[in-house]
C-alpha cells in the first residue's frame, strides 16, 4: 500500500520549473510524482511540468471517469475496513464473558473514533510526511497537525487513484484496527480509562510512526531489496500484536484462569453466534482492507487480490479445523474462526503477489499455527481472551515472511529484507507499547481491583449490564 | 398431605407433567436446577483446555398432594422418567403440616 504522498514543496518545484504560472493553473499542473505501486500510473518529475499543462493532463492523468471509479472503490474499501470495527466488537464480547460485554463495546466504539480523530491531527502526516531522496534520515519526519489540501487534492493531480480525502479516510480505517487487537487481548481486566489513553497515544505516534517506514516511504522502503508489506501483516496486525503483548505481559492473566498445579480452567465466551457473526463482518470487511490496498480500481490486481484474500481465509479455517480436530480430539469453533482471521492476517502482506497455490499454502500454515499458538501461549500462562496474540502476531510474523518464501517477490534476498522489517516493527512497536503501559500503570493503574474482576466490568466501570433480563446473578458472577 | 420432590433429566419434563395431569394432578413447580449424584460431570474442552462441568443441569418438579394421590403419582412419575440409563434423577417424599389456597382461604387437601 506503498504510495508517496505529493507535498507542497514538490508542487511548488514543479511550478518553479514550469516557470511563471497562474494559479488557476496549479490544479491541473500538478500530475505530481504520485505512484501507485503495481499499477502502472504518471510519474512525472518536476522538469516534465514544463510541458503545457493541458498537454500533460491529457497524456498522463487517467480520464475523469476512470480516476472517479478509481476514487469511488477506494471510498467503499474505506467502508469496508469501517465495518472491521464492527467485527471486532462482535468477536471480542462473543469470545469473552456475558458480565464484560457493555464494557467490551464501549472500547470498540471508542477505538475507531480515537483512531479518526487522532490520525486527523497527527498520524495521517506522520505515517505519510512525505519523505524525500534529500532527507538526512528515513525514520521520522512529520508533516505538520491537521489535514487540509488545496485544489489539486481532489483530483486526479494528487493520485490517479483517489483523492486526498479518500486518501485520509482509507488510512485513517485502517490506523484504529492496531489499537482494536490489543483490546482483544487485554479484555475482561483492563481500566477503560487506561486503555483509551495507550489507544490514543498508540494510533497517534507508534502505528504513523512506525507506518511511514514502509508506506511513508521511509528506511525500510528505501532498502536494496525493499521491505514488502500489501496490507499490513507486519505494519497493522504485528504491530497491534506487539502492543497486545506488551499489554498482556504487564497485566497479567485474569483471575481464575491458571492455578499454582499448573492446571489450567478455560474461561468460556458467552457467545459462540456473536464471535461468527464479528469473524464473517472481518472477513467482509478485509475485502476492502486487502482490496482497497491495490490503492486503485485495477481491475486485475483487485480482483486477483480478493481472490487470494478469499482463498487464504478458507484454508486457514480448514488448517485450524484440521489440526484441532487431531490434537485437541473435537473440531473446535473458536479455533476455526481464529484459523479464519488467521489465513487473513497471513495472505496480508502478499495478497497481490500470490498465485492461488501459494495462498492455499499461507492460509493452511496461518490456520494451524494459530491453533498451536494458542495452545503454546496458554501452557506459558500468557493469557489472550481471544487469540489475538496468536492471530495478529504470530500469523502477522508468518505472512509477512511468507512473501520471500512464495509468490512473486520469493528469494532469499526479499526473505531477509522481510525479517529486518519483522524485528524492526517488533522491537520498535513491543518497546514503545511496554513502556507506555508501565507509565499509565504507574500514573492511574492498569488493572481493576479483583472485586471488579469477579463482578464484571460492566457493573465496575460503566454501572450497566448488557443483557439485564437475561442472565441470573449466579451466570452474571460466575 | 405429601410433598414429592422429583430431580428428573431435563428432556423427560414433558412426560412427567402429561403423566401427572392425567391422573389429575392439577398443579406443579418446576425449577431448574443443578447438581451431581453417581453420573458425576463430564469433560468439555474450550481452546485447547479441558474442563471438567460437576453440576448437570436438571429439572426439579415439586408437587404436593393427598395421601390417597401419593402412590399412583410416584409411579407415574418414575415411569415417564425412566430412560434406565445413569442420570435419571431421584424422587423425594416428605409430609406437608398444611396448605392455603390464598385466593380462597381454603386450607388442607381442598387448598392442593
Amino acid at each position: 500500500m506503498l504510495r508517496t504522498k505529493p507535498i507542497l514543496a514538490t508542487l511548488a518545484a514543479a511550478l518553479l520549473a514550469a516557470g511563471s504560472c497562474v494559479p488557476v493553473a496549479f490544479a491541473q499542473d500538478a500530475p505530481a510524482t504520485t505512484v501507485v505501486e503495481q499499477t502502472t500510473t504518471t510519474t512525472v518529475v518536476a522538469t516534465e511540468a514544463a510541458a503545457p499543462v493541458e498537454e500533460a493532463a491529457a497524456d498522463e492523468g487517467p480520464s475523469v471517469e476512470l480516476f472517479t471509479t478509481n476514487n469511488l472503490w477506494m471510498m467503499i474499501a474505506a467502508a469496508l475496513v469501517f465495518i472491521m470495527h464492527l467485527g471486532f466488537a462482535c468477536v471480542e464480547s462473543g469470545l469473552c464473558r456475558a458480565k464484560n460485554t457493555v464494557n467490551i463495546l464501549f472500547k470498540n466504539s471508542l477505538i475507531p473514533c480515537i483512531g479518526i480523530i487522532t490520525y486527523a491531527f497527527i498520524g495521517f502526516n506522520l505515517m505519510y510526511p512525505g519523505f524525500a531522496d534529500g532527507d538526512s534520515q528515513f525514520w521520522f519526519k512529520f508533516a505538520g497537525f491537521g489535514v487540509t489540501t488545496d485544489a489539486a487534492g481532489v483530483t486526479s493531480a494528487y493520485n490517479a487513484g483517489y483523492t486526498y480525502w479518500t486518501d485520509f479516510l482509507f488510512q485513517a480505517m485502517f490506523a484504529a484496527t492496531a489499537a482494536t487487537i490489543v483490546s482483544g487481548a487485554v479484555a475482561e481486566r483492563v481500566k477503560l480509562g487506561s486503555f483509551l489513553i495507550f489507544s490514543a497515544i498508540f494510533v497517534a505516534i507508534a502505528y504513523p510512526l512506525a507506518g511511514s517506514w514502509k508506506w511513508g516511504g521511509g528506511w525500510l522502503n528505501r532498502m536494496e531489496i525493499p521491505f514488502y508489506d500489501f496490507a499490513g501483516s507486519t505494519l497493522v496486525h504485528s504491530v497491534g500484536g506487539w502492543g497486545a503483548l506488551a499489554g498482556v505481559l504487564i497485566l497479567g492473566p485474569r483471575l481464575g484462569k491458571f492455578f499454582p498445579d499448573g492446571k489450567i480452567k478455560p474461561i468460556l465466551g458467552h457467545s459462540m453466534p456473536l464471535a461468527t457473526i464479528g469473524v464473517f463482518l472481518l472477513w467482509l470487511g478485509w475485502f476492502g482492507f486487502n482490496g482497497g490496498s491495490v490503492l486503485s480500481a485495477d481491475p486485475g490486481l483487485v480482483s486477483l487480490t480478493l481472490v487470494t484474500t478469499c482463498l487464504a481465509a478458507s484454508a486457514g479455517a480448514v488448517g485450524a479445523m484440521v489440526i484441532s480436530w487431531i490434537i485437541l480430539k473435537k473440531p473446535d469453533l473458536s479455533m476455526t474462526l481464529n484459523g479464519i482471521l488467521a489465513g487473513l492476517v497471513g495472505i496480508t502482506a502478499g495478497a497481490d503477489q500470490m498465485d492461488m497455490n501459494s495462498s492455499l499454502i499461507i492460509g493452511l500454515v496461518a490456520g494451524v499455527l494459530v491453533v498451536l499458538a494458542v495452545i503454546m501461549f496458554d501452557k506459558i500462562r500468557v493469557d489472550d481472551p481471544v487469540g489475538a496474540l496468536s492471530v495478529h502476531l504470530v500469523c502477522g510474523i508468518w505472512g509477512t515472511l511468507a512473501v520471500g518464501l512464495l509468490g512473486a517477490k520469493a528469494g532469499m534476498g526479499q526473505f531477509i529484507s522481510q525479517a529486518i522489517g519483522v524485528v524492526a516493527y517488533g522491537v520498535f512497536t513491543f518497546i514503545f507499547a511496554f513502556v507506555l503501559f508501565l507509565i499509565i500503570k504507574a500514573i492511574m493503574g492498569l488493572r481493576v481491583t479483583e472485586e471488579e474482576e469477579h463482578g464484571g466490568l460492566d457493573l465496575g466501570e460503566h454501572g450497566q449490564e448488557a443483557y439485564p433480563d437475561f442472565q441470573s446473578d449466579a451466570e452474571r458472577l460466575s | 398431605m405429601k410433598k414429592v420432590e422429583a430431580i428428573i433429566k431435563p428432556f423427560k419434563l414433558e412426560e412427567v407433567k402429561d403423566a401427572l395431569a392425567d391422573l389429575g394432578i392439577e398443579g406443579m413447580t418446576v425449577s431448574e436446577v443443578k447438581g451431581f449424584g453417581r453420573q458425576k460431570g463430564h469433560t468439555e474442552i474450550y481452546r485447547g483446555s479441558e474442563y471438567t462441568v460437576d453440576f448437570l443441569p436438571k429439572i426439579k418438579i415439586e408437587v404436593v398432594l393427598a395421601d390417597s394421590a401419593l402412590e399412583s403419582a410416584l409411579a407415574a412419575i418414575v415411569k415417564a422418567a425412566k430412560t434406565g440409563k445413569i442420570g435419571d434423577g431421584k424422587v423425594f417424599v416428605s409430609p406437608v403440616d398444611e396448605a392455603i389456597r390464598i385466593r380462597t382461604d381454603e386450607t388442607g387437601e381442598k387448598a392442593v
